[in-house]
């Protein structure tokens, strides 16, 4: 009895991740290379590389993968600096510092569907009125631009503006918390020995915060990667229509919806979507590793 | 150097100070419209009227004839109370069951000695790595297959566990020194009462924050409602939102749809005013989006 | 390098609106010889690091002047002071070696005095020299004891040669043994650099031991200057008496009546040249002999023997203090009876008035 009794408290869990997480793991490889499978008999013609290769040359596929290799090149740096930069604002005004970072945390806790729709209604240009943002812009002297069914770059501006603003408050939050935590007393050093203010920047901040930067250029990464309920909220459940697909909206395509009823091209997509992630936390990780040797 | 000499440096010092302030604050402020803009538009335009809001080829920042009627409309025009009610039950049950399974857990591992815990809980740490979209697809398939597409079943069982959580959990389980347990073993306390009476009233505001977290996370979810739900009595808040752009108000009633977008996202605020301490420190301590 | 404080008040204003301001220093006045050691003394809260930080310069003084030698330097900010600083937390930069660290002042340093790349390194290396940390030099400071950190902190802050050395607590974070060691080296490196040198703590025996003078001061006020042993066997009030010494003074509350100070009813001490008062009484564990014919009768409670030393905890219904501790040389303890008799060595006792706590000077009758 009192050997089975831990395995009692831990049952419920193991069940759950077994049939949810463990159990999907093998079965999404095994899906990925069954070839011609029908979801409605479950049957299968055969075992091979073709579902990959399929994907691989699906047009919307490459257009996915071009659309969110575009938004995590834009998306992760900006998020990252910008937040780098508030934080550093944040950690200079104590007075007004919660009061602020309250503020700026209000993206993480909204629903990001709701939240996009009123972003599409500002940058969107229809009949009756060309939107906030194109009202600025004329303001600006600038012409009117349709951000939500406009040009490819106009599209694109828009869902890296919008992410930018929801990631933003975790990065801030990491950053402003990861500043708060370095030693007061090493500023007071370098403030005693005339350290300019830059260099007290680039020698003793940086390399300070550095664990976390890389934390979040990493995690901004994976996520960035994972891009799609943004899109959607932008440009609607169609994006292949609007162009505007992710490699996360593909697979869900692909098992669901108008195009759906394909799980192994969806199996196929997820593996090369979690290759590449893998891939590029391997070589932030040794990049970060290097660094912090030298 | 003299005294005049250092007094200048002094002012010069000042002066510089001061000007880095301003650009501080207009920035921050600069940023803290960013981030309030879309709040205040969705509010504005929520009450601004059909008729007027249409009206304004340029779109005005204020309205000086208010009307709740797009709210009227949110709640009769569209389900939106129901797909308020589904998320609320979404979100209520598979919070308090997955506190359920993640306390059992988290307590096993922090108290309990048995055979093979750290190899077990290195399996479960190695399993946070695997994306939720690797699996979501055979999830997909096993719902199906299982019959559970459009039921509460089936939305709520795949969240029902959160590795990390546990993980979160048990490091703070840990924090409590072993004398308690010793003490309460040698006045033959069982160890669920001890869990009860004991692990979780101590570790209560670890509870509370996972909870509103958890509550968070279930309120904003999209992609697995999306895929387990095609008929509207069980939509959720996100899915609801959804299907309103998309075919709602029969036109584009984007003042009713903006009072939908404002129901559904003052719940979230009005828990992130009351807890945003507890909340903040909770994703600091290493939460992620979604 | 002289130091003079001249009337130096350092207010804060107060966080909750309409209270009064905090006064963390209230007007210092004080000049600190070129070249030796003082130690700022006090219990926390006392306003002794802001003391420190106003003669570093990371704060400003609300009024009063700072002078080092003939330098007007109140309103110098800390950079241009020529001030090395010793934080308690070591304030070591980790990510950087022992060599980047102590080279860290130097590199700061533009224009034309600013020294080669070789220059800094044999710079750095004397200073290492001197704090013996040499061999360390290519180590990160997380590899190093809390001893070796504080060394470095040291090289740190002698590197760039400053007229001034701040020293703000810099053995507390040490183990018992290694404060001690740490405590010699300070005051060798002291004398053979011939620095100005100003050191906090709140430990009285740490300042007694290496300090040429303490300052000693209580809610931003100082309460006495002087030479250590000065200050312990003349306290100037009663809370300079509690503050200084290990096992504290006794106290009680007692009187001056016809020519003799009277505790608990008896005559303990027969003095001159004090009108009769109310008074506190100190008595120093050390000032008591154990003596038959002593006139002053306590309880005991309990006798320790410690070491070469034996202690006898008592009780007296006068007693002010919370524990009353006499240190006798005796070799056979079970002589103690229940109700002990002393005698008090006269340099020892210390009457204080009721109203200021103010020492007041007797003359023991017939010496």
């Amino acid at each position: 009895m009192r050997k089975i009794k831990p395995w009692l408290y831990l049952l419920p869990a193991i069940l759950f991740l077994a049939a949810f997480m463990v159990y999907p793991l093998i079965d999404v490889f095994i899906y990925s290379f069954e070839e011609g499978y029908n979801s409605a008999s479950q049957t299968f013609r055969g075992v091979g590389l073709y579902n990959y290769m399929y994907v691989l040359r699906d047009p919307y596929f490459i257009q996915a993968l071009k659309n969110t290799f575009i938004l995590v090149i834009i998306t992760v740096p900006l998020s990252t600096g910008i937040a780098l930069l508030i934080a550093l604002g944040l950690n200079s005004i104590p007075k007004l510092k919660d009061l602020f970072q309250t503020i700026f945390f209000l993206p993480y806790v909204t629903n990001t569907l709701a939240v996009g729709l009123v972003f599409m209604i500002l940058f969107k240009k229809t009949a009756y009125s060309d939107g906030l943002i194109n009202m600025l812009i004329n303001m600006f002297g600038g012409s009117s631009i349709d951000f939500i069914d406009g040009p490819y770059w106009a599209k694109m501006f828009v869902l890296c503006f919008y992410t930018v603003w929801i990631v933003l408050p975790f990065k801030i939050l990491i950053l402003t918390s990861a500043l708060a935590s370095v030693d007061q007393n090493l500023y007071k050093a370098a403030k005693i020995d005339g350290t300019s203010r830059w260099r007290t920047f680039t020698r003793i901040t940086l390399p300070m915060i550095s664990p976390m930067i890389f934390y979040l250029i990493i995690t901004g990464f994976i996520g960035a990667f994972k891009a799609y309920s943004d899109a959607v909220a932008l440009f609607g459940t169609d994006l292949n229509a609007a162009g505007m697909n992710t490699i996360v909206g593909y697979i869900y395509d692909m098992l669901y919806g108008n195009g759906g009823g394909y799980p192994s091209y969806a199996s196929s997509a997820a593996l090369i979507l979690f290759a590449v992630v893998l891939t590029i936390t391997a070589i932030n990780l040794t990049l970060s590793g290097s660094g912090n040797k030298k | 150097m003299n005294t005049q000499d250092y007094l200048k440096i002094e002012k010069a010092a000042n002066r510089n100070r001061r000007i880095r302030t301003g650009i501080t604050y207009f920035l921050l402020v600069v940023w803290a419209i960013i981030v309030l803009f879309p709040f205040y538009w969705m509010l504005l335009t929520s009450i601004k009227s059909y008729g007027s809001y249409n009206a304004e080829y340029v779109p005005k920042f204020f309205t000086l004839s208010p009307t709740l009627q797009n709210y009227i409309d949110a709640f009769t025009q569209v389900p939106l109370a129901r797909y308020f009610a589904n998320t609320l039950i979404f979100a209520i049950i598979t919070t308090a069951a997955m506190l359920v399974v993640i306390v059992l857990a988290a307590f096993a591992f922090a108290r309990l000695e048995f055979k093979g815990r750290n190899t077990l809980f290195s399996l479960f740490l190695s399993l946070m790595m695997i994306p939720n979209e690797l699996v979501i697809i055979t999830n997909f398939v096993t719902i199906t297959n299982l019959g559970m597409r459009n039921t509460f079943t089936g939305l709520i069982l795949p969240s029902i566990t959160s590795i990390f959580y546990i993980y979160l959990l048990k490091e703070n389980f840990e924090q409590i020194p072993d004398e308690l347990y010793k003490a309460a073993k040698v006045d033959g306390t069982s160890d669920l009462k001890y869990l009860l009476k004991v692990m979780i009233p101590i570790c209560q505001p670890t509870i509370v924050t996972i909870a509103i977290l958890k509550v968070i996370e279930c309120w904003n979810s999209y992609v697995w409602p999306r895929l387990i739900t095609d008929d509207e009595n069980y939509f959720l808040v996100s899915n609801g939102i959804q299907a309103i752009r998309e075919n709602g108000f029969g036109r584009e009633n984007i003042p009713a749809m903006m009072a939908a977008v404002v129901v559904i996202s003052v719940p979230l605020i009005i828990l992130f005013l009351i807890f945003h301490k507890k909340i903040m420190a909770g994703v600091s301590r290493g939460g992620t989006k979604g | 390098m002289k130091i003079v404080l001249d009337h130096l008040t350092k207010r804060y204003p107060n966080r909750t609106k309409g209270e009064a301001d905090v006064i963390a220093v209230n007007d210092f006045n004080f000049e600190i010889p070129d070249g030796k050691l003082i130690g700022l003394l006090g219990p926390s809260g006392c306003g002794k690091s802001t003391t420190l930080n106003l003669i570093s310069g990371l704060e400003t003084a609300t009024s009063g002047k700072i002078w080092f030698g003939d330098d007007d330097v109140t309103n110098v900010p800390p950079e241009n002071r020529g001030v090395g600083l010793v934080f308690q937390s070591y304030a070591l930069y980790p990510h950087l070696t022992v060599r980047q660290n102590i080279m860290f002042p130097l590199e700061n340093v533009k224009g034309k005095d600013r020294l080669t790349k070789e220059q800094m390194k044999e710079k750095a290396l004397e200073a290492a020299k001197l704090v013996q940390i040499e061999m360390l030099m290519d180590r990160k400071p997380s590899q190093l004891s809390g001893g070796q950190q504080q060394r470095v902190a040291i090289a740190r802050a002698l590197v760039k040669l400053p007229r001034v050395l701040l020293l703000d607590e810099p053995l507390s974070n040490l183990d018992a043994r290694l404060r001690l060691a740490t405590r010699e080296e300070i005051r060798r490196i002291q004398t053979e650099t011939k620095l100005t040198t100003v050191f906090v703590t709140h430990d009285q025996e740490e300042a007694m031991s290496i300090s040429d003078f303490i300052v000693v001061m209580k809610d931003g006020i100082v309460q006495q200057i002087g030479k250590p042993q000065d200050v312990y066997d003349h306290p100037g009030n009663l809370f300079v008496a509690k503050f200084l010494g290990t096992p504290p003074i006794n106290v009680f509350e007692g009187k001056v009546e016809n020519g003799a100070i009277v505790v608990n009813g008896e005559r303990i001490l027969e003095i001159e040249g004090v009108e009769d008062q109310d008074v506190y009484v100190g008595i120093r564990p050390e000032g008591f002999l154990l003596d038959e014919k002593g006139t002053f009768h306590c309880a005991k409670k309990q006798v320790e023997v410690m070491g070469r030393d034996t202690s006898i905890v008592f009780d007296n219904p006068a007693s002010v203090s919370e524990s009353l501790r006499a240190i006798i040389t005796l070799d056979n303890r079970d002589a103690i009876g229940d109700t002990v008799c002393f005698a008090l060595k006269p340099n020892k006792v210390e009457i204080f008035k009721k109203d200021t706590e103010a020492r007041i000077d007797y003359t023991v009758k017939g010496a």
